[in-house]
């Protein structure tokens, strides 16, 4: 049984709502009812078969072909099975996700993972701003899984985080981790200004020296027995933090932000 | 049945339904790991007034622990769900939170989870941490020599506790003598402890005692100093009896275990004063689980 494709035939003016087009959405259809399914493009609604070219019939795994940035809500509630995106995401890749994975081969706008619950989302290109956060006005972002990024990452990523991993290969932009209150995120790269912005908890974990604010505290340097734990259970990962020569335990530890609870940590690299 | 012209007696073990759990304790060397588990394991060989009966498994490679350092495995055992996870908790707080560079992860699953580290996190007085990773939950607790890492929970499973063996030699030298041959050979048995000193108790007991406040009393019956007194099970040339008892995760590991305890027993023989293997037998009364011991060594 191949893969449910759904291969893009133009691209439309207006952005698509695709939420609808998730493997727990269309499990058990025949391919005639998936083609019947309409889609919000803008105002109006649209049938799947008026854009998409079908073919394929794995609900569980479904391939978006010629993707780009105006499809939003991909994966959106995803509770099983793997989506695979060719091309670029909009926004709101795998909000609320409770399982299965969702790769993309580019870029992905804004609220990536937004309320993400659990499973695995696997960027090959870059970010937008709030990847992980909470929507508007909610004050839980995202609460499990695992969010990749090979590319960088934009502004605010981990706002209002309660748990699970946000591994960023590049750099992050301003405000990274921002609101958090538990969970972890990782970068490689550069981190933009005020990292760990209100920080209540969690941990951001640094490969580079960040500029942190004067809310954050030196705590000195320390070999962290949970580190090894961390970086083994990245081991199956199709990334850099799967290499073992990423791997570290030594750290400087920076905790905040002492304008909040302060209970967060900055661990660098050293 | 006589082996080796060591005679096995045709009785058998009585053993009991126990709760069990295993945790793995590392350190930053094997030496601190053992000093951590002997602390741990310390005080438990009879769940009689210890609370629990637990016991060194075996060591662990620094490539068979969760944190890639040297480590122990430990095991306990304790008559119910609750006092067991009582006494792991009160043991991991006192013998493993306070011993340095130790750390401390479940070593079994089971579909019945018992606190670890859960409720020790409190000692961080809301510095502590906790961190989700591949779906196990540990918590980072700040001590004084860095931080005390442990997972939250380990697994509960149902065990069998008090299969035993006697050893009755000709003297005391030589039933010890056998009964450390048994143990070197029986600690390479996975899953299962022998939790007296040494792994050998040379004061096996009976059910009840002239006394009513207790409930095990010595066992005269097998007393080389009472053979004139009571309705011995000793012959004449029998000096000593000394005795292991075993605990395991399922009776085919205490049947393992003793069968290869029993065979170092033999393997000394009659030449070195070994007359006979018997074992506990209390006609039913002490628990389901019975080890005949001529089946185990057929």
């Amino acid at each position: 049984m191949s893969a449910l494709t759904f291969t893009l035939t133009h691209r439309p003016d207006q952005r698509v709502d695709m939420s609808p087009l998730s493997c727990h959405l269309l499990e058990g259809m025949a391919p005639a009812e998936i083609a019947a399914i309409e889609l919000y493009m803008g105002r109006r609604k649209v049938r799947v078969d008026a854009l998409f070219k079908i073919s394929g019939s794995d609900t569980q795994h479904i391939v978006i072909e010629n993707s780009f940035s105006k499809l939003d809500f991909i994966g959106k509630g995803l509770t099983a099975g793997q989506i695979t995106v060719q091309g670029s995401a909009g926004a709101y890749l795998g909000m609320a996700m409770q399982d299965g994975v969702i790769e993309v081969t580019r870029d992905i706008g804004i609220f990536a993972a937004c309320e993400m619950k659990n499973g695995y989302l696997r960027i090959h290109g870059n970010a937008g701003d709030f990847l992980g956060a909470a929507l508007p006005g909610n004050r839980m972002g995202m609460k499990g899984g695992t969010v990749l990024v090979k590319g960088n990452a934009g502004e605010r990523a981990g706002d209002h985080m309660r748990r699970g991993n946000i591994l960023i290969e590049g750099d992050a932009g301003d405000y990274c981790g921002s609101r958090m209150t538990a969970g972890t995120i990782a970068v490689m790269g550069q981190t933009g200004r005020y990292p760990g912005y209100a920080m209540r908890r969690g941990t951001l974990l640094l490969w580079r020296q960040p500029r942190l604010s004067a809310s954050f505290n030196d705590c000195g340097a320390h070999t962290l027995a949970f580190l090894p734990l961390l970086f083994a259970s990245f081991r199956k990962l199709d990334s850099r933090f799967a290499e073992s020569s990423a791997a570290f335990k030594r750290v400087r530890r920076y905790c905040g932000d002492m304008s909040e609870l302060g209970r967060g940590e900055v661990l660098v690299k050293i | 049945m006589i082996i080796n012209g060591v005679s096995i007696d045709a009785t058998f073990a009585e053993a009991f339904p126990m709760k069990a759990t295993r945790a793995i304790i590392t350190a930053q060397n094997e030496k601190w790991a053992l000093i951590s588990a002997q602390a741990m394991t310390g005080f438990a060989t009879s769940v009689i007034a210890c609370g629990c009966e637990a016991g060194i498994e075996r060591i662990l490679d620094s490539s068979e622990t969760p944190d890639g350092r040297p480590g122990v495995a430990v095991l306990l055992f304790a008559m119910g769900g609750k006092s067991l996870a009582k006494q792991l908790e009160t043991r991991a707080g006192q013998c493993v939170l306070t011993s340095p560079t130790a750390a401390l992860f479940a070593g079994i699953e089971g579909d019945k989870r018992i606190p670890l580290g859960k409720n020790l996190r409190y000692f961080g007085d809301g510095f502590q941490v906790a961190k989700l990773i591949d779906g196990k939950r540990y918590w980072r607790i700040p001590v004084m020599d860095g931080e005390f890492l442990t997972e939250a929970t380990t697994g509960r499973v149902e065990a069998v506790g008090g299969g035993n063996f006697l050893v009755l030699a000709e003297s005391q030298p030589q039933a010890l003598a056998a009964c450390e041959a048994a143990i070197e050979a029986m600690r390479r048995i996975p899953n299962v402890i022998m939790p007296f000193p040494g792994g050998v108790v040379r004061s096996g007991s009976k059910v009840g005692s002239k006394y009513a406040a207790l409930g095990a009393s010595t066992n005269d019956s097998f007393c080389p100093t009472l053979k004139g007194m009571c309705n011995t099970e000793l012959s004449m040339e029998v000096e000593s009896v000394m005795e292991i008892v075993i605990d395991g995760l399922s009776k085919e590991d205490i049947d393992q275990a003793m069968r290869v305890g029993m065979q170092a027993v033999c393997d000394l023989g009659a030449e070195n004063g070994i007359r006979r293997i018997s074992a506990g037998n209390y006609g039913g009364k002490l628990g389901p689980f019975h080890f005949h011991l001529q089946e185990i060594m057929a």
